[in-house]
């Protein structure tokens, strides 16, 4: 899933500085799963910025809509009667969902209440990490189901640079060397020969905004 | 002949190579890189000339290195994948190669959380192997990355880096067979410290016919004192410095480790001399460039020879 933070409680407030009634856009998916923008999280902010607005003799009228996917035009036609009462939108998706709510509504100001973070994993109640950096070209079945371009430091293709300490990465003792941990699982599956070619360099197709129509959804090409 | 360098002619020739290394100063001081230059000159027949070496900002590393040829040096450019694109590194290549650059050496490069800005985006577009490959392609095949075509290919001796002693260990070799099959002609490696495990790396590198595809260089660092030997062993990833080496520097006299330092580093350069596979030496005494013509001297590797 996409795993986002919220924003420094006093970066919010500056962005919202000004407006007297904002409506506070959260989203069912990711960022509810990872405790940060969903329905809950957009009343707690609410509540703060209600708290906050009315110590500083500023007071804000703030509501709140927790749509379930804001990455989706079907669930966003919800507030399409809503939006025109308000001075500006907040919204605590993700960076995707940010952008189709202000793309959707282009006349009013949306603020981002989160910041995006990364694709990652849920080790524990509140504890994500991160697992995929979605380069466009997954590598890891010849990687041991293990992500170099994620979990190694350098994004490294050709096995481990000269910085592992007994089995951690340079960079921080709890961090372990994802090439070490690749060698010793294509070890035990008998597949080291998977590391042992030369990884051509990367087509970073992730460098450019990308699309993808699923091959069954595209439609048939215009004739001339 | 590949390149012509004269790195490339003494091993060529069998001779026991010997380089050292020069930091590029953190300002705009040529006269820095000329003294340095100067303690080493006529005691190696290359240099390497780091690039913003520990991820802190220095004089490029193709600068510091014109003005090592100008003292009459010749240098190993270092060139790192964390600060540069493809396209950034190719044409650094070009350019180096166009200033009388002959030896370069390609590196990932340390981690930009160590240097003096951390929070630098760290670039890894290509990584060291496919580096090694890339300057290949353009010297033999005289082709970019892309494809396309180079008029007048640089000729570069390329070199990379091995370190024996992080772990995985028995990857280490495997790793020195992927960069000798994507086109390396020289390593130097790691400083060595642990000599035993030296010796079963090199070992391995001799059974799997690696020491006779490619001249690897022993990297060799005398300590100045029990500090940065500790320093080494404790805080410097996939350093591997034995007791055994502290305790030696710790029971010199007084006012004389660095002294038994550079007789630690003396005798290992002795053994490497008569080590099959090992081609040279590679001396990184780090700020220490005004001890190389003593080191040399004592290693017994002057005078240099003169090779056409």
């Amino acid at each position: 899933m996409i795993v986002a933070k919220r924003k420094p409680f006093d970066e919010i407030k500056s962005l919202i500085q000004g407006y007297k009634k904002i409506l506070n856009v959260g989203c069912g998916t990711c960022v509810a799963v990872c405790l940060t923008g969903g329905e809950k999280e957009v009343s707690v902010l609410n509540a703060e910025i209600d708290m906050a607005r009315k110590l500083d003799n500023d007071p804000i009228e703030i509501d709140g809509f927790t749509i379930e996917r804001q990455c989706d035009r079907e669930y966003l036609a919800a507030l399409d009667s809503k939006v025109d009462e308000y001075e500006a939108l907040l919204s605590m998706a993700c960076g995707a969902g940010i952008q189709f709510l202000a793309e959707r509504y282009p006349h009013i100001p949306v603020l981002p209440a989160v910041d995006t973070t990364f694709i990652g994993v849920n080790q524990d109640v509140g504890w994500y990490e991160e697992r995929c950096r979605s380069c466009s070209s997954c590598v890891l079945g010849w990687t041991g189901g293990i992500c170099p371009v994620t979990m190694c430091a350098k994004g490294l293709y050709n096995g481990p640079c000269g910085g592992t300490n007994r089995g951690s990465c340079e960079i921080d003792p709890e961090q372990p060397c994802a090439w070490y941990m690749i060698y010793e699982r294509l070890k035990k599956q008998n597949r080291l020969e998977c590391i042992m070619k030369l990884a051509p360099p990367s087509e970073w197709a992730n460098q450019v905004p990308r699309t993808l129509i699923q091959p069954g959804y595209k439609k048939p090409e215009k004739k001339a | 002949m590949k390149s012509g360098s004269n790195l490339e002619k003494i091993l060529q020739a069998g001779h026991f190579a010997f380089t050292g290394e020069l930091g590029p100063p953190r300002g705009t001081d040529a006269e820095e890189v000329r003294k340095k230059a100067g303690f080493l000159k006529g005691n190696v027949d290359a240099v390497n000339i780091t690039d913003n070496q520990t991820a802190v900002v220095r004089m490029a590393s193709w600068a510091a290195s014109l003005i090592a040829i100008q003292e009459g040096l010749e240098p190993n450019y270092q060139m790192v994948c964390r600060d540069r694109n493809r396209l950034a590194m190719q044409a650094d290549i070009l350019g180096a190669y166009a200033l009388g650059i002959r030896n370069m050496l390609c590196l990932s490069g340390d981690h930009m959380k160590f240097g003096d800005h951390p929070n630098a985006k760290g670039v890894f577009d290509i990584d060291s192997m496919q580096l090694i490959q890339t300057v290949k392609r353009m010297r033999d095949e005289g082709k970019f990355l892309s494809g396309a075509e180079i008029e007048h290919p640089p000729k570069i001796f390329i070199g990379a880096a091995s370190n024996p002693f992080a772990d995985p260990f028995e990857w280490r070799v495997h790793r020195l067979a992927k960069k000798i099959a994507a086109g390396v002609d020289f390593i130097q490696t790691q400083c060595i410290y642990n000599m035993e495990k030296f010796r079963n790396f090199i070992a391995m590198a001799n059974d799997m016919g690696l020491t006779e595809k490619v001249y690897i260089l022993a990297g060799v660092t005398p300590m100045k004192s029990v500090g940065m030997a500790n320093y080494m062993k404790n805080k410097v990833p996939g350093m591997d410095v034995p007791d055994e080496i502290i305790k030696r520097l710790k029971g010199a006299e007084k006012g004389k480790v660095a002294e038994e330092g550079i007789k630690i580093a003396c005798e290992q350069i002795e053994e490497f001399k008569t080590m099959k596979g090992v081609a040279g030496v590679h001396l990184m005494a780090i700020e220490w460039e005004h001890k190389v013509p003593e080191i040399a001297k004592q290693a017994g590797m002057l005078p240099r020879p003169k090779v056409d």
